[in-house]
């Protein structure tokens, strides 16, 4: 089995490393920000991220340098970073991975990217179960102050870049990076209308730029190694890098791999996770995320690229791939998806408020044989209302759990139905029930 | 009241942000640190800290669901039952915890000690069975690991089977 370079588990995997701010020195850490604050203009920093190629990790894969450069040139008054650490869609959990291992990683590459897009604060916005998390990064914070590399005048290049952690309270729609804003603010976290977008209008209507943690992380590498390194690695031109994987379900070793964009499917799950559990054939994963379709064992060679899942009819999103065995109730699957998605609809938006609910109590009836054939009819229609016409993307994610499986599995809800109608012959008080 | 106890810990807050109101989901945090749960003289007295109207502090604090309007019992158990847990035995789990304390999600115990609920995705789930106590994430559970988490937190209030710093798989050559 092939074997790569970690970038950003490398350091965690070292005996003995405990991600205090001395052991980060010695493998090489604050090397890049010494190098780059003060030293190099912001706008060759941001050049250097824009040619290495770096995509947002956080889900929507947006190349980081062109969002930085988004932000307007002349503006005068204040500019914030805000380093998305919210981390809750299901099956994904590098984050928490890369925080709690490696703070000091996360904390140079904010200070790199605050630098870059000339932002005097940022705030870590990190889900409020990570409490944990939150700790080690206000003790790392500490140190890098104490030693220089965060504050007033870092290392006396006359910069000042602070750097916040803010905890969330509870929210999937907080990983929305309007609605980040917004519960940053002290508001509920109600995703805005976009335009206008954060780079003009963010944190108090101030040019902001968001990124998630796993993109951050990567800076301080891509300023030491340079950007052809970076771009060398993956499947460039459009996915370079590694990713961290997150591999979940029926896999003999789930947890996370960091490796190069670009291998299979069947690679990261065979050989890099294990293969399966037990003797059970592979029947489903899903590839990038509770938000990203289903795919099928004919995708097992798939490249996981940002442009390769997308024309197996999927997405790369978060990078949280879950592996599903023969025997695995594919309806089922996708109600616990779509009862996650309804819970954690904020309510702004009637199709995806009311059509996540409705959803919802379709998916129960026929889970429940107690379904109509016309049942699928429905949760076509509903899944077409909302996605493409909601405030935010919370809408096409929801609906691809059902839309995957009725296309790949359909046969499944159809027996379902079928034992309903069955039971329903024997059971006259529930005829036209709906 | 929250400033003759916390003012300090009021002030460092309130220094991170350039606008008050941002200061609020932090110090309903402190409120809920300090009694337990977010209670109403807390935030009203928040709202005049922040110059709000105590609306808009109720506003926000209702929308968040780690932030408790009631009390809970001592230990608030919650179970991860999405997707990713679910495949490898949250429902298990909870039926477990239903047997060994006599409560489905959204109860507590007599005594008060044990509340459990049912969440969604608190990203761990691949070291799944999972839930988090309190502030504590414990995984790769078993009947077994549940047994003397909840004899543990009987006993002493705290349990070294919480995990993390997480990292999974561990490196090889370490012990599982
Ligand atoms: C419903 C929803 C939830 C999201 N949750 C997260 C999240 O938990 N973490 C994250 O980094 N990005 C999340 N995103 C993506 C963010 O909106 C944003 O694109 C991202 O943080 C940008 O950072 P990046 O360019 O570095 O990826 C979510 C998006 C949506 C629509
Ligand atoms: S799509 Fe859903 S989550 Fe997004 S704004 Fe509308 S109601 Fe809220
Ligand atoms: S699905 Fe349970 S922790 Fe992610």
């Amino acid at each position: 089995m092939p074997t790569y370079e970690p970038i950003l588990l490398k350091n965690m995997q070292q005996p003995g490393y405990g991600g205090s701010l001395a052991d980060y020195e010695r493998t090489g850490g604050y090397q890049a920000l010494r190098k780059v604050v003060g030293k190099v203009s912001p706008s060759d920093v941001t050049a250097v991220v824009m040619k290495s190629g770096l995509r947002g990790r956080g889900g929507a894969g947006f190349p980081t340098g062109v969002k930085w450069g988004f932000l307007p040139k002349d503006y005068q008054g204040p500019r914030y970073l805000c380093c998305n650490a919210d981390e809750s869609e299901p099956g994904t959990f590098k984050d928490r991975q890369l925080i709690e291992r490696d703070p000091h990683q996360l904390i140079e590459g904010i200070v790199i990217a605050c630098y870059a897009i000339g932002a005097a604060s940022s705030y870590i916005y990190i889900r409020g179960e990570f409490v944990l998390g939150a700790k080690i990064l206000e003790q790392a914070i500490a140190e890098a102050r104490a030693t220089g590399y965060v504050g007033k005048n870092i290392l006396g290049s006359n910069v000042t870049i602070d750097v916040w952690v803010h905890r969330g309270a509870g929210a999937y729609i907080c990983g929305e990076e309007t609605a980040l804003l917004e519960s940053l603010e002290g508001k509920r976290g109600l995703p805005r209308v976009k335009p206008p977008f954060p780079a003009t209008h963010g944190l108090y209507n101030k040019p902001t730029v968001v990124n998630n943690v796993e993109t951050l992380a990567n800076l301080p590498h891509i300023m030491t190694r340079g950007a052809e390194w970076f771009a060398s690695i993956g499947s460039p031109p459009k996915s370079t890098g590694t990713r961290v994987f997150c591999v979940s379900g029926h896999v003999a070793r789930p947890g996370n791999y960091d490796v190069p964009m670009g291998i299979t499917f069947r690679e990261l799950i065979y050989d890099q996770a294990g293969g399966m559990r037990s003797d059970k054939k592979l029947k489903a994963f899903i590839p990038g995320g509770a938000s990203a379709p289903f795919l099928t064992p004919d995708h097992l060679d798939v490249k996981l690229d940002f442009e390769s899942v997308a024309q197996a009819g999927s997405m790369l999103g978060s990078g949280g791939v879950t592996v599903m065995e023969e025997g695995t109730d594919m309806v089922w699957a996708a109600l616990r998806l779509m009862e996650f998605f309804y819970h954690e609809s904020c309510g702004k938006c009637s199709p995806c408020r009311e059509g996540s609910s409705w959803l919802v109590q379709v998916m129960r009836r026929i889970v429940n044989k107690r379904g109509q054939m016309s049942d699928l009819e429905t949760l076509t229609d509903l899944c077409k209302n909302i996605a493409g016409r909601t405030v935010c993307a919370f809408g096409d994610a929801e609906v691809a759990p059902i839309m995957s499986t009725l296309k790949h599995w359909r046969h499944e809800y159809v027996t379902l139905i079928h034992a309903a109608e069955t039971a329903n012959l024997i059971r006259p008080e529930a005829v036209g029930r709906h | 009241m929250l400033k003759e106890t916390h003012q300090a810990e009021i002030d460092d807050i309130l220094s991170r942000y350039p606008v008050k109101r941002s200061a609020l989901l932090p110090l309903l945090y402190l409120a809920q640190r300090a009694q337990g749960y977010v209670t109403e003289p807390a935030m009203q007295e928040i709202a005049g800290i922040l110059k709000l109207t105590p609306p808009q502090v109720y506003e926000t604090a209702t929308f968040y669901t780690m932030l408790n309007l009631k009390p809970v019992g001592k230990f608030h158990i919650q179970v991860c039952k999405s997707l990713m847990c679910a495949l490898v035995g949250s429902d298990t789990l909870i039926a477990w915890i239903d047997t060994k304390l006599g409560i489905r999600p959204g109860a507590t115990t007599a005594d008060k000690l044990f509340t459990l609920s049912a969440v969604e995705c608190l990203a761990a789930c691949g070291t799944a069975p999972m839930m988090q106590i309190n502030d504590d994430y414990y995984e790769r559970l078993t009947e077994d690991k549940l047994d003397r988490i909840l004899a543990d937190l009987r006993q002493t209030g705290a349990s070294s089977l919480k995990t993390g710093p997480f990292m999974w798989p561990e490196p090889s050559g370490a012990k599982s």
